[in-house]
């Protein structure tokens, strides 16, 4: 890693800390994922290794998926660091409640279509938030952070994805979730069609139904 | 008064409107096996209502004709042991001739968590037998970051706690027995981990460690510890997801697991390294409580909300979400 110079740290998330760094002269950003004092040694180093591994990996597919995602540049899993491609844009967290009715159902639309993509080939993102998706100065929709991503085909996978992404727009942009959310799920359905749109749907709705209290879904299991 | 019967508890809580809590009376129905039968803690609740009201009254001093609202835990919960507590919420408040207010469950826990740590505007971890969910208040709501996908927090020990056939009693629950067992662990055995954005999953958690403590091949000791330490973990984590998402200055830990020393020494650190304010709740502040009930209902009739008869059907699923909180800032 001798080659990075000057880091600035940009961001510090629950997970990792984000620098803005050098790389052979190219604006590069470094993630770092800390030790986390609160759980067992052992445990944290597995996390951290496994997370530092696979994230590039994903990111890596998803681009075959066509998916827009930083370059990788280096993986370091002993330092448990990555650096990869600065993307330059904005956030769609931000970009969101700035942009006009129209825009934000299109860039909605785009969102649900590269979400589409990487489940037509089997990835699941397993972190879909607004914060985790910029528009680069192309107009380009790069998804970033794929720590907790995954491989696979089921659709229980899939709807907790989508349910991942509904919950994270009530939580931050509740004034507009629900035609947003609606934008995202045309886009879905114009790349994997109406019936994975329902099937999809039926889970996510399932998934919101479960938690909280066990004995009394029992009940209602047997009752209906 | 406030009156709670979402679940294993009935409590009847007494309140000022200031905050003062006067009272705070629970009976706990500890089944004699198995997990919690709804109907037959309703029917526990039913035998145990009138000397539960009778103890809250005598502790608090205040006679049935100076209360001015009652309150009642509507939802969430199981639905016998809601319509038990909302019955007698019902009788109570015609007979005094008062108005009812319906409270949302997870709410109360919040608020009372707030009432007693000091707490101002947290991001709230609230982990129980029946929710596990990190909440914060956003533009008039409490709205809900991260939650369980499947099982509950509490839920999860407690199956454990059953399958390798513990006891439980009372004054000492399964957490606190798995607890005081992980204190003897030594070895970390490897668990199913599953965050999902700000959510967890427990229940493949719990089937992997029941898989393991069937072969026996495993120290039940090792194995409370490490389903404690995976598990809290993972909370933990999506905690502090939440925390660094919402920028919120104070970290509050409530529910009955809130009791459990291991996790709040886990807040407590998240809590540090982000340079926010740890708050934890008494354990009968933490666990539900009729004092939550009464305080919330309190708050709620200041700011002129009622819950006409007809109105006060028990809502088995009521999400935080959907309450208009106008008494927050």
């Amino acid at each position: 890693m001798g080659r990075v110079s000057s880091p600035v740290l940009i961001k510090k998330g629950a997970e990792a800390n984000l620098y803005l760094a050098d790389w052979h002269g190219r604006r590069a950003v470094m993630k770092k994922r800390l030790r986390k004092e609160y759980r067992p040694w052992k445990l944290d180093e597995q996390i951290r290794k496994y997370r530092t591994v696979h994230e590039p990996q994903l990111m890596h597919e998803a681009k075959r998926a066509g998916v827009p995602t930083p370059m990788i540049f280096l993986v370091d899993v002993k330092n448990t660091t990555i650096i990869m491609e600065y993307i330059d844009g904005k956030q769609v967290k931000q970009l969101l409640s700035a942009i006009s009715e129209g825009e934000r159902q299109r860039l909605c639309f785009r969102i649900g279509q590269l979400i589409a993509r990487l489940h037509e080939c089997g990835l699941i993102h397993g972190d879909l938030t607004t914060s985790n998706m910029i528009v680069g100065l192309g107009g380009r929709v790069f998804f970033v952070d794929f720590g907790l991503g995954d491989r696979s085909g089921e659709v229980e996978a899939r709807g907790v994805d989508l349910h991942l992404m509904k919950r994270a727009l009530e939580s931050t942009h509740y004034e507009f979730a629900g035609t947003c959310f609606e934008s995202v799920l045309a886009g879905y359905g114009s790349v994997l069609g109406a019936g994975a749109v329902k099937s999809v749907l039926d889970k996510v709705r399932e998934i919101e139904r479960r938690g909280r209290y066990v004995a009394e879904r029992k009940q209602e299991e047997s009752s209906v | 008064m406030g009156i709670e019967s979402t679940a294993d508890d009935f409590s009847v809580g007494v309140s000022t409107f200031d905050g003062e809590i006067l009272a705070n009376a629970i009976d706990a129905y500890v089944p004699p096996e198995g997990g919690i039968h709804p109907r037959e803690a309703a029917r526990h609740h039913a035998d145990v209502a009138s000397k539960v009201l009778r103890e809250a009254f005598t502790k608090s001093g205040i006679r049935p004709k100076s209360l001015s609202v009652l309150a009642f835990s509507q939802g969430p919960g199981l639905g016998p042991c809601l319509r038990t507590g909302a019955t007698v919420a019902r009788a109570l408040a015609s007979y005094l001739g008062i108005p009812l207010v319906g409270v949302n469950h997870c709410i109360a826990h919040i608020e009372i968590g707030k009432l007693r740590a000091g707490a101002k505007n947290p991001v709230t971890l609230y982990v129980s037998g029946g929710n596990t969910m990190v909440a914060a208040f956003e533009s008039g709501r409490y709205r809900v970051f991260g939650e369980t996908l499947d099982i509950a927090l509490g839920n999860c020990l407690d199956v454990f706690a059953r399958e390798s056939g513990l006891r439980q009693k009372v004054g000492m629950p399964f957490g606190a027995v798995i607890e005081k067992l992980a204190l003897g662990g030594k070895k970390l055995i490897p668990l199913p981990y599953s965050v999902k954005g700000m959510d967890v999953s427990l229940s493949g958690l719990l089937t992997a460690s029941v898989a393991l403590l069937k072969k026996g091949d495993c120290r039940l000791e090792d194995l409370c510890y490490s389903l404690q330490e995976t598990a809290f973990s993972m909370v933990t984590e999506v905690t502090e997801r939440a925390l660094a998402h919402t920028g919120k200055e104070e970290l509050l830990l409530t529910g009955g697991v809130a009791a459990n020393r291991r996790l709040q020494s886990m807040i407590r650190a998240v809590a540090e390294e982000h340079g926010v304010k740890f708050e934890t709740v008494e354990t009968q502040f933490a666990v539900d409580n009729g004092a939550m009930i009464a305080w919330t209902g309190a708050l709620a009739y200041n700011h002129g909300v009622v819950t006409p008869v007809e109105k006060s059907f028990v809502r088995l699923r009521w999400r935080p979400e959907e309450v208009e909180v106008p008494w927050a800032e």
